[in-house]
């Protein structure tokens, strides 16, 4: 419709045709820079660090090929193996965790609760700091001594140890009480969202077939909000992969490298070790496991949107 | 639906023990942050202090040492508003654009591209640091705040469209068309009618790329130099790196001051900042 518009108006007023031009440039002239940015940036980059990871660059890119050769040394590399597992770990508790008190605090305040606001505000806060302010926190609070070990000591619980922090068998699991405190209240709200976004009129239906609550949610609710958490997963398994700054924050990796992550391990030893091309084969290798991810869940959604 | 109360009290105890779990943290450090190190020691968590100091506050701000300087965070702290306010303009300003013509003058390709882009934001970072060092290197740009700038503006870019488009979608392309047969331009539309409307989704833009440029910490850490680190940096080497004496109460009002801002914001605007989260991840 604009090209016959454009043409008809091009005929009587030769002078317009240069403006009605611009005009059908202007859209693709105005997402140029960002069509460039992504294309460059991202895709191009990408590119590069995989063509990075098949060279032996140490502190200094170079382009001598190597094949797979930094990958084979990433298999063997015992600290890559460690960061391998407790992302494992990591990830699979996060997660969990994560989306189940999500969801069991969303149904909880779902049931008409007073100054729901103000406890929603609570849940949330943690989301609004950086994981660097989260690390700091838990790691006074984990501190063996003075933190909560020191406080139960007080309360009269002489017993009580807990050196999780310090103890290279769990320091990795301190990462998941800090991650589960930071982003659960987020998890809470997405479930909170859906459920608010579910037909009252299917649940009174229910009701009045005399079905009790826990059933109702166990049996209707929760099956509707399957999509709620597909994205819940998604994204969280996103910030495990991702973790970087909580890690850095409250152990840094250590005792040793007890609680490294693939991301620690990443900027070690692209930014500090000088072995730039095991650093870009480790970052070729968390981009794998994200696209593993998002792969068939982008294709599930897409999909969905075509029917 | 009727509960019994014995089933109310549980459920509202269960949701207060939870406030308590989400809110131990804050109160801790507020406590630990107006204590003296040896009222630390004496103390536990959440004893009180024996007298409310400000000494540990003055010090993280002005005289607390981050790796090899004693000036404490403050310059650190103008750094992230120096590197926040032209990233989020920049950001939302490009976000706007892209998103008004993905939805509104679409034309062949540009739906590819915007899955381009979409898939763009969520690789893992680690994947482009190499070559954006290399490339901010030979820019000139290695070390500084406008590098920085640029980085936060390249990768929020995906995020601003997605939030921008996913709004102009929702509004009548009828709009448009009229506005076109009225002999209204591309330029005229945007600022005339859809720039008004987008109000809201200007909240969630801002809020969401303030937060995440905010609390950055990887781009940070990576291509910010001794003068220009941002905050989350400052906040980590402060506390990680310093030798000597631990001293908590410092370490506790750092991080406060580095949470603050985002902490203002959430409370100020926490409607939009949670619309923020929620939007794309919740169908509907």
């Amino acid at each position: 419709m604009e090209h016959t518009m454009s043409t008809s108006i091009s005929k009587s007023q030769p002078k317009k045709r240069f403006a009605d031009r611009l005009q059908h440039w202007l859209p693709k002239i105005v997402l140029a820079p960002t069509m460039v940015m992504t294309v460059v940036c991202i895709y191009g980059f990408i590119f590069w660090t995989a063509a990075l990871s098949m060279t032996n660059s140490r502190f200094l890119p170079s382009f001598n090929f190597t094949g797979f050769s930094q990958y084979a040394k990433l298999m063997e590399n015992d600290r890559w193996l460690t960061s391998l597992s407790n992302l494992a770990i990591f990830g699979f508790l996060f997660i969990a965790i994560v989306i189940m008190l999500g969801v069991s605090l969303a149904i909880f305040l779902d049931q008409n609760i007073r100054q729901e606001g103000a406890i929603r505000t609570i849940y949330l806060y943690p989301m609004a700091l950086s994981f660097i302010v989260t690390g700091t926190a838990w790691k006074w609070i984990l501190n063996p001594g003075l933190g909560l070990e020191k406080l139960m000591h007080d309360w009269g619980f002489t017993g009580f140890e807990f050196d999780w922090l310090v103890n290279s068998e769990m320091s990795v699991y301190t990462l998941v009480i800090a991650g589960v405190w930071q982003s659960s209240g987020f998890v809470m709200a997405m479930f909170l969202a859906g459920l608010r976004g579910i037909d009252d009129s299917i649940i009174k239906a229910a009701q009045i077939d005399g079905a009790s609550l826990p059933v109702i949610y166990w049996k209707i609710i929760l099956p509707c909000l399957r999509p709620v958490f597909f994205s819940a997963v998604i994204i969280t398994s996103h910030i495990a992969i991702k973790s970087f700054d909580l890690v850095t924050a409250l152990t840094s990796g250590g005792p040793g490298y007890s609680s490294d992550l693939p991301a620690l391990f990443m900027y070690a030893h692209s930014f500090t070790r000088g072995q730039i091309g095991l650093g870009a084969a480790s970052a070729m290798m968390m981009l794998g496991g994200v696209l593993a991810i998002l792969v068939p869940y982008l294709y599930s959604e897409l999909r969905e949107k075509k029917s | 639906m009727k509960t019994l109360p014995w089933q109310r009290m549980a459920l509202y105890s269960l949701l207060v023990l939870f406030c308590f779990f989400y809110l131990m943290p804050l109160v801790v450090m507020v406590l630990t942050s107006f204590k003296t190190l040896p009222d630390i020691k004496a103390g536990n968590l959440i004893s009180l202090p024996e007298v409310w100091v400000l000494d540990a506050w003055s010090k993280a701000w002005s005289s607390a040492c981050t790796g090899v300087k004693c000036e404490g965070i403050q310059g650190y702290f103008w750094n992230s508003f120096q590197m926040v306010i032209p990233a989020v303009a920049i950001s939302t300003l490009l976000g706007a654009f892209n998103g008004y013509v993905i939805s509104k003058w679409k034309f062949k390709g540009s739906d590819l591209f915007f899955s381009l882009l979409l898939f763009g934001c969520f690789i893992p970072f680690q994947v482009i640091l190499l070559p954006m060092a290399s490339l901010l290197g030979k820019m000139g740009l290695a070390n500084t705040t406008a590098g920085l700038v640029l980085v936060h503006v390249i990768y929020g870019a995906a995020f601003t469209t997605l939030f921008f488009r996913n709004f102009y979608v929702g509004i009548p392309d009828e709009l448009v068309k009229a506005a076109k047969l009225d002999g209204a331009g591309f330029f005229t539309i945007f600022f005339r009618i859809m720039l008004p409307l987008s109000v809201p989704i200007i909240m969630v833009t801002v809020i969401w790329q303030f937060t995440s440029i905010w609390n950055d910490f990887l781009f940070g850490v990576v291509y910010s130099g001794s003068e220009t680190q941002p905050i989350t940096v400052a906040l980590n080497n402060l506390v990680n790196t310093s030798t000597g004496v631990k001293e908590y109460n410092v370490d506790m009002a750092a991080a406060i001051i580095a949470a603050l801002p985002t902490l203002v914001v959430y409370v100020l605007a926490g409607k939009y900042f949670v619309r923020g989260l929620t939007a794309g991840s919740v169908k509907g």
